[in-house]
This record gives C-alpha cells, sequence and structure tokens, in this order.
C-alpha cells in the first residue's frame, strides 16, 4: 500500500486518529480541514472514553477496543519524543471510573439488569452499597435506589487527545491543510479521484470522510449522501471547587436517553470534574440542525437534573456553557468502511456522542479495512450499506437517487463542468443538499 | 390607542440612563436593567447609602447632570428600574417567527412558549434581586418590542512581568476603589499605561489621600501629539470632556506629580505583593528602548491600556461587529451601529462604549438617540438632530482618542517566558508559545482548552484580548483565517463569545423562570399611562405567588426612587399621544 494517496477530510479526533494509524502504516496521509483541527465537535464535548453507557453489541466491542488502544496508543505517542510525551501529559487521560447512579426504583432495576448483561460481555461493572457508594462519591444524593461501579471508565481533555493523535499523525508523515473547504468531488468512471477545495483540486486514492456531523452534507457534496446528522449537546461548566465529585457520575436514565432517537429534548445528569477543578455538567440531546442558539430552558432542565443526583452543588456558579453537535445516525452505530456506490470514498463517522473515546478504535478498523487485514472486531455491523444510513430499502442493492447520478462520473474529469459553480456553492453553504456536484 | 412600546435598556450607566429618560420621553413604556444597586455606572460611580456622603459629587463630574436625570427615570411612572438584576443570558428568537420554542419541545409552560412575532429582540433571561455574584436570585424572563443595549467597557491591562502580584490594580479597579469606597490602594502609587484616562484615576487617587509619584504614558510624545493634531483641548471642550481633564492635570500639577510620555511599566517585583517596579523609555511602537530601565519604589500600581467593550451581550444577540480601528492592535472590536444606533439585528440598539470608546458625553448622547429611536420617536425631531450632532462629535472624539493612544506592536517584548497571561489560570507566555506555534493545537478553541488560558472566572475578560492579539501575530491572520470563520453551527471564534453572560448557580439556573413582564399586555382602551397596573405581570392570575414578588420588587422600586413627577418636563413632540388614548 506504500504510496497510496489518502485524504482524510475533518482533522477532529476521528480524522486525527483514522491519519495516524494509515500514516504509521506508511500511506501518504493529508489531512484536510475547512475549519482549524479539533475546533469543533472535539473540542465542544467532555472527553468520554466510556464502556458503562453501551449495551452488549458491536459498539461496545468497539468501545472495549478503543479503552484497550488509548493507553497502547498514548504511550506509543510519548515514546517518541520528550515534546509529544509533554503532549500527552496534556491528554489529562483519567482512568477515573464511571458511577452510575439509579434514582427510582425502575431505575435500579434497569441498570441491575443492564451491568448483569455488560458483565457477560467481560465489562467490569461493580454493584455499589449505599456505604461504598458514599465512600466513593461524599456528595452524591442519599436518596438513590443503585449504583454501579464502573472502573473502566475514563476520561480525556478531548481537544488535547485530538492534537496528540494528530501531531503524531504528522510526525509519521502526514500533512495537514486546514482553512480550506471541500466544494466538490471529481469522479472518473465512478471512482472518487479528487476533491476541489478553494485553492485548486486535490487528487487522491482513497478519500475518508470523517467529517463528523458534517458528514451527512459533506457525502451529500460528494454525491454520495449518507445520514448523518447533527444532534445538539449542552454542558454547563461551574468556577473551579474543591475536590467534590471523584468519578464521571451519572443518571441511570442517560442510557436511555443516549440510545433514544427522539428529536425533542432528552437530559440527563452527568456530573464530573475536571483537572483544574471545573466541574462539568451535561447531558441534553436536541435533534435542531446546526442551531447553535443558547436555549437557557435547556440548560435548566440540565441544571435540575444534575441537582437530583448532587443536591449540594445548588450553590456553585456556573461561569459558562457550550454546546456542539454530535454525528447522529438513526441506528446509533459509526459508520465505518468503503461506500459501496462511489469507489474511493470511505466513511468514518456517526459516533453521535462517543466519537472521543471510539476514535482510536475507529481508527484502527480503518486501517485494518484499508490495508485488508483481519479486522481486530466484526466490522459488519458498522457498514455503510444499511439501512439507516442510505435509507430504506439499501439492504438489497442501494438504489441510485437522482443527486448522485453516477451517470456523470463516468464522463470523465468534471473540471469543466463543475467551474461556473463553484461560486455558487460557496454562497449556499448552508444549504448543501443543493450543493451536490454535477447538479 | 395603540400600546406604549416596551423598551428594555441594559445597563445604567451614563448610556443606558440617556437612552432610558429619551426613551420615556418619547412615550415608552421602560425597563432599566442595571447589576449594581444605583445607576451611574462605572463613570458615576456612587457610594454605597451606607456611608451616606454628604457630597456624593466630590470626586464626580457632571454630577448634578446626571443626578437630576436619575431622579427623573427613576420616578418616571413608565419606567421599570431593576437594580441588581443581572442578564445573565439572551435568547434569540427563530427567525421565521414561531416563537422561541416549539410549545412543549422543551417542557416549558405554555406561557413561555407563546408565539413571537418576527422581527423581535432576544429574550432577557434575568437575576433579580442581587449582585452579580449573588445567591437566591430569581430567574426571570422579559420579552421587550426593543432592547437597548448599554453595557459598558472595562479597562484593559497589558501583561508584564509581575503583573500578577497583590497590589498590581487595574486602573478602573484602582478608582472605583477610591470612587465608590473611599480606599486607597497604597500610599505610594505609580499610574501607567495609555490615555487620557491615567489622569482623572491619578486625580481620584490624590484625592483620596495616596502619594501619586508619576503618571506614565506609554505613547510617545510624536504619537499623542499626532493623534490630537495638537489640538485636544479644543476638541475636547465640545464635550465637556476639557474640564475634567483640566482639573485632573490641576491637581496632577498642585500635586507635583511627574507625568512622563513614552514611558511603561515593564516589570514588577516585590515578595508576596509590588515592592518596587521598573519602568523603562519606550520606542513609538512600544518596544522598550535597552538602558532606559529605572527602578521605583511603590506599594501600589494601577496599569491602564485603554478599554474593552463589553460585547457579551450583543455577541450573544448576534450583533455585527465592526472590525478594528487602523493603529489598533488587538480585538478593537465594536458593535456595528447605523445613524440611529441600531444594530444588525432588527429591534437591538447600542450605545455608549459598545460602539466606540468616546467617554461619557459621547455615551449620553448616543444612548439618547438610541433610546428615542427604540421607542418609536420621530426621526426628524430638532433634540434628535442637537444629539446626533452630539454624538457625531463623540465618534471624531473616539477616533482621535484611538489615533493618539494606539496600543503599540511591540508590548509583547515585554513579556518573558514564565510571565503569566492569564491571571485566573495562571497561564503563562511559554505555553501559548507553544500551542500557536503546534500545527495541531492552534486554533483557537483547541489553544484554549490546551493552555486554559481564558477558562478561567474572568472567562477571559481580562486576557481575551490579549491572547487574540497573541495568536494572530504567530499564524498571521491571513494565513489562518478561515479557522475562524464561522461554520453552520460553529460560532466564530471571539474572545467575547459568552453564551453565559453574568455566573449563575446551579440552583438560581435550576428553578423555572417567570415573565417578568408580558409584553403581550397592552394597556386597556382610555387608562392613562403611569398606571401602576402596567408594572404588574398580567399573568399573576396564573402564578400568584410570581407575582406578588413581583409586586413587591416593584414596591421596593418605588420606594427607592424620588416620588417627583416630571410629565410635561419633558418637551417630546408625541405627549399628544397619552391624553389623546
Amino acid at each position: 500500500m506504500n504510496g497510496t494517496r489518502v485524504v482524510v477530510l475533518g482533522a477532529g479526533i476521528v480524522g486525527a486518529a483514522c491519519a495516524r494509524e494509515l500514516a504509521l502504516a506508511g500511506l501518504e496521509v493529508t489531512v484536510l480541514d475547512r475549519g482549524g483541527p479539533g475546533a469543533a465537535t472535539t473540542s465542544h464535548g467532555e472527553g468520554n472514553v466510556l464502556v458503562s453507557d453501551k449495551a452488549p453489541g458491536p459498539e461496545l466491542r468497539l468501545a472495549q477496543l478503543s479503552r484497550r488502544l488509548w493507553p497502547e496508543v498514548l504511550s506509543a505517542i510519548a515514546d517518541r519524543s520528550p515534546t509529544a510525551a509533554r503532549r500527552v501529559e496534556a491528554v489529562e487521560w483519567h482512568a477515573k471510573g464511571g458511577i452510575v447512579v439509579a434514582t427510582t426504583e425502575e431505575g435500579a432495576h434497569g441498570l441491575t439488569e443492564f451491568a448483569a448483561a455488560q458483565r457477560e460481555v467481560q465489562v467490569r461493572a461493580e454493584a455499589l452499597t449505599a456505604d461504598a457508594l458514599r465512600a466513593a462519591e461524599p456528595f452524591v444524593t442519599p436518596a438513590h435506589t443503585a449504583a454501579v461501579h464502573y472502573p473502566e471508565d475514563a476520561q480525556v481533555q478531548p481537544a488535547g487527545a485530538a492534537a496528540a493523535l494528530l501531531t503524531d499523525a504528522l510526525a509519521a508523515g502526514a500533512v495537514l491543510r486546514t482553512g480550506e473547504e471541500v466544494l466538490a468531488g471529481v469522479a472518473r468512471s465512478g471512482r472518487l479521484t479528487g476533491v476541489r477545495t478553494p485553492l485548486g483540486l486535490l487528487e487522491a486514492d482513497l478519500f475518508v470522510n470523517a467529517a463528523g456531523p458534517w458528514s451527512g452534507a459533506l457525502a451529500a457534496r460528494l454525491g454520495a449522501p449518507v445520514a448523518v446528522e447533527p444532534r445538539r449537546g449542552d454542558v454547563l461548566v461551574t468556577t473551579p471547587l474543591p475536590p467534590t465529585v471523584f468519578h464521571k457520575v451519572y443518571d441511570a436514565d442517560y442510557v436511555g436517553a443516549v440510545g433514544s432517537s427522539e428529536e425533542e429534548l432528552q437530559t440527563s445528569a452527568v456530573v464530573e470534574s475536571t483537572r483544574a477543578g471545573s466541574v462539568l455538567i451535561g447531558s441534553s440531546r436536541r435533534r435542531v440542525g446546526f442551531d447553535d442558539r443558547l436555549r437557557p430552558e435547556v440548560l435548566s432542565a440540565v441544571a435540575a437534573k444534575a441537582l437530583r443526583l448532587f443536591p449540594s452543588l445548588a450553590g456553585v456558579p456556573v461561569m459558562r456553557a457550550y454546546g456542539g453537535f454530535r454525528p447522529y445516525v438513526p441506528d446509533h452505530l459509526p459508520v465505518i468502511g468503503p461506500d459501496p456506490r462511489l469507489a474511493g470514498l470511505w466513511h468514518a463517522s456517526g459516533h453521535e456522542g462517543a466519537g472521543i473515546g471510539l476514535s482510536v478504535g475507529t481508527g484502527r478498523l480503518l486501517r485494518n479495512l484499508v490495508l485488508e487485514e483481519p479486522p481486530e472486531i466484526d466490522t459488519h455491523p458498522f457498514r455503510v450499506d444499511r439501512p439507516a444510513v442510505l435509507g430504506p430499502g439499501s439492504e438489497h442493492g442501494w438504489a441510485p437517487s437522482p443527486t448522485a447520478e453516477p451517470r456523470q462520473r463516468d464522463t470523465g474529469p468534471l473540471q469543466q463542468d463543475t467551474g461556473p459553480q463553484e461560486q455558487q456553492h460557496r454562497g449556499e453553504e448552508q444549504e448543501p443538499e443543493q450543493n451536490q456536484e454535477g447538479t | 390607542m395603540t400600546a406604549a412600546r416596551h423598551v428594555a435598556v441594559v445597563g445604567a450607566g451614563p448610556a443606558g440612563l440617556a437612552a432610558a429618560h429619551a426613551a420615556l420621553a418619547a412615550g415608552a413604556r421602560v425597563t432599566l436593567i442595571d447589576s449594581a444597586e444605583q445607576p451611574g455606572g462605572q463613570y458615576h460611580r456612587t457610594l454605597p447609602e451606607a456611608y451616606a456622603a454628604e457630597r456624593p459629587g466630590e470626586l464626580q463630574h457632571g454630577w448634578s447632570a446626571f443626578e437630576r436625570r436619575r431622579r427623573q427615570v427613576l420616578a418616571h411612572p413608565r419606567c421599570t428600574w431593576l437594580p441588581e438584576t443581572s442578564v445573565w443570558a439572551l435568547e434569540r428568537p427563530d427567525q421565521d417567527g414561531e416563537g422561541t420554542e416549539r410549545p412543549g419541545r422543551l417542557q416549558e409552560r405554555p406561557d413561555q412558549a407563546r408565539k413571537r412575532s418576527v422581527g423581535a429582540p432576544p429574550r432577557l433571561h434575568l437575576l433579580c434581586g442581587g449582585p452579580v455574584d449573588g445567591s437566591g436570585r430569581t430567574r426571570r424572563t422579559l420579552d421587550a418590542d426593543a432592547l437597548v443595549l448599554a453595557t459598558g467597557a472595562h479597562d484593559r491591562v497589558l501583561p508584564f512581568p509581575g503583573w500578577q502580584l497583590p497590589g498590581v490594580y487595574s486602573a478602573g479597579a484602582a478608582q472605583a476603589l477610591a470612587k465608590g469606597e473611599r480606599v486607597v490602594v497604597g500610599d505610594r502609587v505609580v499610574v501607567a499605561g495609555s490615555g487620557p484616562f491615567l489622569l482623572p484615576v491619578a486625580a481620584s487617587l490624590l484625592e483620596a489621600g495616596s502619594r501619586v509619584r508619576e503618571v506614565l504614558e506609554a505613547g510617545t510624545p510624536g504619537t499623542v501629539a499626532r493623534g490630537w493634531s495638537g489640538r485636544p483641548w479644543e476638541l475636547a471642550s465640545q464635550l465637556g470632556k476639557a474640564a475634567e481633564l483640566k482639573d485632573c492635570a490641576a491637581a496632577l500639577a498642585r500635586h507635583r506629580v511627574p507625568y512622563r510620555l513614552g514611558r511603561a511599566v515593564v516589570e514588577a517585583r516585590g515578595a508576596g505583593r509590588v515592592e518596587e517596579i521598573v519602568t523603562a523609555r519606550l520606542r513609538p511602537d512600544w518596544s522598550v528602548v535597552p538602558g532606559t530601565e529605572r527602578t521605583v519604589t511603590v506599594d501600589a500600581l494601577c496599569v491602564g491600556h485603554g478599554f474593552s467593550p463589553q460585547l457579551e451581550l450583543p455577541v450573544a444577540a448576534g450583533c455585527a461587529l465592526r472590525g478594528e480601528q487602523p493603529g489598533r492592535g488587538g480585538t478593537g472590536e465594536f458593535v456595528a451601529v447605523d445613524d440611529e444606533q441600531r444594530t444588525s439585528v432588527p429591534c437591538v440598539f447600542a450605545a455608549g462604549e459598545i460602539t466606540g470608546i468616546a467617554g461619557a458625553p459621547a455615551a449620553c448622547a448616543e444612548g439618547a438617540v438610541a433610546g428615542w429611536t427604540a421607542a418609536g420617536g420621530a426621526p426628524s425631531v430638532q433634540p434628535l438632530r442637537v444629539l446626533r450632532r452630539s454624538r457625531d462629535q463623540g465618534r471624531a472624539f473616539a477616533r482621535r482618542l484611538a489615533r493618539a493612544h494606539p496600543v503599540g506592536a511591540g508590548w509583547p517584548g515585554w513579556l518573558r517566558l514564565d510571565t503569566v497571561v492569564c491571571r485566573c489560570e495562571e497561564t503563562d507566555y511559554r505555553a501559548l508559545c507553544e500551542a500557536f506555534t503546534s500545527a495541531a493545537e492552534s486554533a483557537p478553541r483547541v489553544a484554549k482548552l490546551g493552555t486554559r488560558a481564558g477558562l478561567g472566572p474572568c472567562q477571559a475578560r481580562i486576557c481575551g484580548p490579549t491572547v487574540t492579539e497573541l495568536r494572530d501575530r504567530f499564524a498571521g491572520r491571513a494565513a489562518d483565517g478561515p479557522a475562524e470563520r464561522p461554520a453552520d453551527g460553529l460560532p466564530a471564534a471571539t474572545p467575547h463569545r459568552r453564551p453565559i453572560a453574568q455566573p449563575i448557580r446551579l440552583g438560581e439556573l435550576a428553578s423555572p423562570a417567570a415573565a417578568l413582564i408580558d409584553d403581550e399586555q397592552h394597556l386597556p382602551e382610555g387608562e392613562q399611562l403611569g398606571d401602576a397596573s402596567d408594572q404588574i405581570p398580567s399573568d399573576s392570575k396564573q402564578r400568584p405567588s410570581a407575582s406578588d414578588q413581583t409586586r413587591t420588587e416593584d414596591e421596593q422600586t418605588r420606594s427607592r426612587g424620588e416620588p417627583t413627577h416630571i410629565e410635561g418636563e419633558q418637551s417630546h413632540p408625541d405627549s399628544e399621544q397619552e391624553s389623546d388614548s
């Protein structure tokens, strides 16, 4: 595969992890981002590396692979140079463990069953007695009905983690281009051979769509739409406190909120400290497109849920709030693999709120698939060719949509055709569905 | 009759108070909001009533005019004054006018999810009944027909080695202590930085009893003289600034305080607090002339390098900002306004220092124009033309000020690698250099999380412009510009973006918010304006407890204000409307 040129579209944590694996495997990697690296979804999350919130199934297997890989990857990066070691320090890897707390009888029942099923697939899930919970989290509400400790759960500073992965990719020979937006794809004989940017044509053998919540729009722009949509979340940040929250503590109803597909607001308490002493409080899930307006009532709902778990935080000032967009796929599974409709296009997206944790596993699986190595875990559940990603009826052969006709791709280079439309593309970025190349 | 327009004014400094005054004169209902107990803002900082100063205006300029206006506004029957109230968030309405959210979607009560009209200004989210760092305050919402933002500015301080030591004050903080609490920051004090503001600060310190050893203006004589074009007092006299500056200069002369141009404090030293400072002569770009360093013994240092506008609310409202003025370093960003003080957002007006640093007289003029226009006042009345002229003079003054006192590009030369840049998080210059030179870490948000600069309690109010300026130097703004371009769903990276504009306690946030005043309530036909009924929330039937609280507040508010009635004192052209109803 030496000499294979890869362009990773998106310099968030998933793009960085993919770029690193492919660069280390000897491929010629270029990472392209329209903004700054790690500046979007990656730096607007909490930095979860969790197994606790996942039911047995493919996503949990990917989470377990990733959880195993994280320490290995960080230590490999740190070994590269003293500068790299400092950068790994900035990742703030903290295997603090998670504690899931139920506050209702129904929640206790669900949590106990959930944990039992997880234990079947080698997740460490230890039921805590009331005393043990009080010892582990002295400020948690006494009005709880059950608690389970997940020692494998960990946390990172997500932007630092992405920077460490990306810098290692660059050290392995990858090239970073930022501030450069993909305007259209160029296809020859049904194969994606290049992308157009304001700076010109960038050609490669493989293109990896790692644009997070913008993956759907980007894929549409390349002529092969996938059903990745934004799902908004908001996080509250308190002023620094003396140690108050020691694990990642969340409400048992969080699992339900993660797994739901509701458009409407879902909130669930997720409370944890950062190294600097601030407490991060989540979480909310809303499908509102890329509407980034602050919604005080959402923040209020998040605060109320957090106080149910930690009543003593009522007097703590919230000094900041931030929101971000998760890449959401209706079946809640990442999309990892080649696009069956357009050769040369690959996807590594759709991790919803778990992308930080799942990034390193995703990078590894992508490398396995690209190099045709035996994959570390079964990649079939993550394939692109599934109804949730391509739409109903796609399981048995994908039906071309009028917006992505292969006809034009067979006609050879589209440079001449797309010239006048580029201006249009720049002006219409808010409506990517109208921007499909060649239409 | 049609209902009176409801104008909400945020900030009760010179601009906000003038806006409230003019909006009342134009016939509007006004809600005036400030986080302080008393109107006046930073400029007319008043002593707490507990001090019962016999002559509160002693350290104040233009006190009597301010006092008259304050009384008129607070006592006006159509004015609701909300002291100790913070605007912690602004909520922009939907573009399609569907309402701020679909009913039920956010589990809002139906009365909160009611429809709002297209072009309505953002909804204000308030914390009532306590200072900015208060607790147990009540969360309220307020929907007005128009919004005047007059949130002012705070002083900017550039970093230098030792600036984080106790005993080093921002010039504004030192003056606030002198004016607001009659507290002196130290016995032997040096005032340093840039701009005419240093003079009143020094005068306040002298008056409060400090010995001011010297006043250092970093601008070199050539820059300052060229900027003012040699006629500073002539220009200033049009704005009533002259008397103030002349008084200050006279006070300095009386106390034999040297005023030195082209000199700056480049280091503060001391064990546990500032004991001595190093000053040095500067070149026009503010780089240090080697060999000119001098050590001065002090027990306090006051520094100010111009002002940073408080832009979080305009940014939250979505107001367009205008770029920095030529020759200004860093984020010299202000709210862009038109001739009537309209921002780019419908029904949102801006006045005072957030539109440009021009001092209190200009802020008053801007506020009056904004308040009048926001209230729907006729655009062509004579007083408005006078105000506009005064405002334009103020803008000219602002331009001169910026030309005469630019922040020199050479100031980062004062920094050492271990110099603290973000005082809250103790981020040093080295950490920022490393982040900004790393391809993977230089995006503003990534650098912020990585270095923690700006993540502390002040939320980048102090270091934000500095960090942005340092980053721009490393990046070369043009080369890296697109990274700061907002993508769909990604806000532009600006140090002024603070969706939570003021700290709110988790318990306060978790409690539901009641509408403070329902803007859909119109005065019944024939009812006289000024009747107390227009200040009682219409939802009192649904939620008696909330309305009881509000009523109590209203009563408190009224008891604070003077009972003087000023009807007729204002000659406003629409006064007919009131009696015609």
